[in-house]
């Protein structure tokens, strides 16, 4: 199964597709960048990416859960995900920006975290399955993905991006000035609340995919990217979006030629993205700022 | 010697509980001020920088301590260089995109070390990640009661200033009191406690002893030292009752009966404070008009 890079492009770009599995990952790779890249895009405007960390780590007791009870992994990552955006949801503080110095959520959240991360690895040694599964849970894997699970991820995809879309106006209103937008009849608490459980849901399918560590990397580094370069929302998400898919295709390709895993090139792409946008960044406010003291 | 060690069960037993005891006040401690300084999610970085640090140094064939140790304080002063200008907590973006990055890292140089070594099988990575508090060597616990003492003391030199500065920036600056140079060694020290924590718990469950303890702490009293005494306590004290839960149950991992036995004093501690609040609201009851709009300042 081990194909080598040629230098012919669009005989490799045949050969990927060739093998089903590498299709239903193509596939399966681009539903999750859409809906990360949307999804991701409000975490970094909401300054919520530790708690979208959380999320995405939290899918991984889910899943070690079911495959210990030999349920489908996929009720383990959906259940654990949206229980955990609920109760972040419940907390003093949800809605408003984290950061604060004095503010209690991180800490509840760190608490969730490490309890998460503990007792997906409690229930993977209780089921005997160990490294391979566990590497497999935490790092993704791109040769599993079977049709079943395309059209599920489908499914959720389009489900988080319809209420995205119905929720997008006052959600940035709330999420730029959550005091502004309260005294204007909007809800913070409840919106954060929606947001939360479709970042619950669009986490917990992509970490099946990437796994759990991996998710965040898809999450925050396209969205950081897209705001470093443009102020307007709808052009942000599009670029987040943009930019989501191509580290995702590309990252894809590369590891179907590579022994390294997947992760790895996702997030280095992802990564590479990000500094180019601060370089650039850099060098507009560099630019911009002496012609604005000239003027 | 002998009697106490029988009382403390086997050698591995007494190996967990001294070095665990040295970990726990560590991460107690240093997590009062992660908390205070609203810096969780610099430590979570730190945590995962831990993993890296410590697959990098694998593959790289040298002692798995030395990456450890080595990652997380220059992981540590960066975070502090860059995120000290416009205070805790800024960028979280950046801080995510970041070590994002360096879990991938993290991730190749696993694979890497799995395909080059005769007897990896990915157990390493495994180990680093989630710990094994009874798999510790005599070296391994000198070496964290060395470094623990070391970073208590240096803590404890720092407390005063770093307590001002985490409260008030603005006002200690203005009284000379170098705030972000202390940022930035404060978060050196975080990251030494990140690598210190991830040989007892492992990396990925650092926040067990870094957030639950000082959480727990502060709900039960709003005084700062007191807290950071109890924070220490609380920590020492989850890594006792985990350790013994382990032995006694060995399906148990200990990595997970600390978390959770860490989990369930901050639940205790909520669920405390907030009956307490509650008595308390309700006896601020009859002047209550200037309790909302003392609380409006400190939310908005």
């Amino acid at each position: 199964m081990t194909s080598h890079l040629s230098w012919n492009l669009v005989y490799d770009y045949r050969e990927l597709l060739s093998f089903h599995f590498m299709l239903n990952a193509m596939r399966a790779g681009t539903i999750v960048a859409v809906v990360s890249g949307v999804a991701g895009y409000f975490m970094v405007l909401r300054r919520q990416a530790f708690a979208g960390h959380t999320l995405s780590v939290v899918g991984f007791p889910g899943a070690a859960g079911a495959f210990w009870l030999g349920a489908n992994a996929a009720f383990g990552f959906y259940g654990f995900c949206v229980l955990a955006a609920l109760i972040f949801a419940t907390l003093p503080g949800a809605g408003r920006s984290a950061g604060r110095v004095g503010n209690q959520e991180p800490a509840v959240i760190g608490t969730v975290q490490g309890l998460a991360l503990a007792s997906g690895f409690l229930f993977l040694n209780l089921s005997h399955g160990f490294a391979g599964e566990l590497n497999d849970l935490l790092f993704g894997v791109i040769i599993g993905v079977t049709d079943g699970q395309v059209i599920a991820l489908l499914v959720s995809g389009v489900v988080c991006l319809l209420v995205l879309a119905a929720v997008a106006r006052p959600l940035l209103f709330t999420s730029v000035d959550a005091d502004v937008a309260a005294a204007r009849g909007l809800h913070p608490r409840l919106l954060s609340a929606i947001y939360l459980v479709v970042l619950g849901v669009s986490v917990a399918a992509t970490s099946q995919i990437t796994g759990s560590l991996l998710v965040f990397a898809l999450l925050v580094a396209p969205a950081a990217t897209a705001v470093r370069l443009t102020a307007r929302p709808a052009l942000g998400v599009l670029l987040s979006v943009l930019i989501a898919l191509a580290v995702t295709w590309l990252g894809e390709g590369i590891a179907f030629f590579s022994p390294y895993p997947i992760g790895f090139w996702v997030t280095t792409f992802a990564f590479l993205a990000f500094l180019l946008a601060t370089g650039y960044h850099w060098a507009a406010a560099r630019v911009r700022v002496p012609a604005a003291v000239t003027a | 010697m002998s009697a106490i060690g029988h009382l403390l069960g086997p050698i591995f037993i007494q190996r967990a509980l001294l070095a665990g005891t040295a970990i726990a006040l560590v991460s107690g401690l240093v997590g009062h001020f992660v908390i205070l300084r609203a810096q969780v999610f610099a430590a979570d970085a730190l945590s995962h920088v831990a993993f890296t640090g410590a697959v990098a140094a694998l593959a790289a064939g040298v002692d798995l301590r030395f990456g450890l140790f080595a990652a997380t304080i220059a992981v540590g002063l960066l975070l502090g260089v860059l995120g000290g200008r416009s205070g805790p907590g800024s960028d979280d973006a950046t801080t995510g995109v970041v070590f994002a990055w360096i879990l991938g890292l993290g991730v190749f140089f696993l694979a890497y070390f799995t395909a080059h070594s005769s007897s990896g099988n990915g157990a390493a990575g495994v180990r680093v990640l989630f710990g094994s508090v009874f798999g510790l060597s005599a070296a391994t616990v000198v070496l964290a009661v060395v470094v623990a003492l070391a970073v208590v003391l240096a803590l404890a030199i720092i407390a005063r200033p770093l307590l001002f500065a985490s409260l008030d920036p603005a006002v200690a600056a203005a009284r000379g009191v170098p705030v972000r140079w202390l940022g930035t060694g404060f978060l050196a020290l975080v990251g030494v406690t990140a690598a210190e924590a991830s040989q007892a718990v492992g990396a990925l469950l650092l926040f067990a002893l870094v957030a639950a303890p000082p959480a727990a702490a502060q709900r039960l009293t709003s005084r700062p030292w007191p807290a950071f005494a109890l924070s220490g306590g609380l920590a020492v004290v989850a890594i006792w009752l985990g350790v013994g839960a382990s032995y006694a149950w060995d399906r148990l991992p200990p990595s997970f009966s600390i978390t959770a036995v860490a989990s369930l004093e901050l639940l205790v501690a909520t669920a405390w404070s907030l009956t307490g609040h509650r008595r308390a609201g309700q006896r601020r009851l009859t002047p209550s008009a200037g309790d909302s709009d003392r609380r409006s300042p400190r939310c908005g």
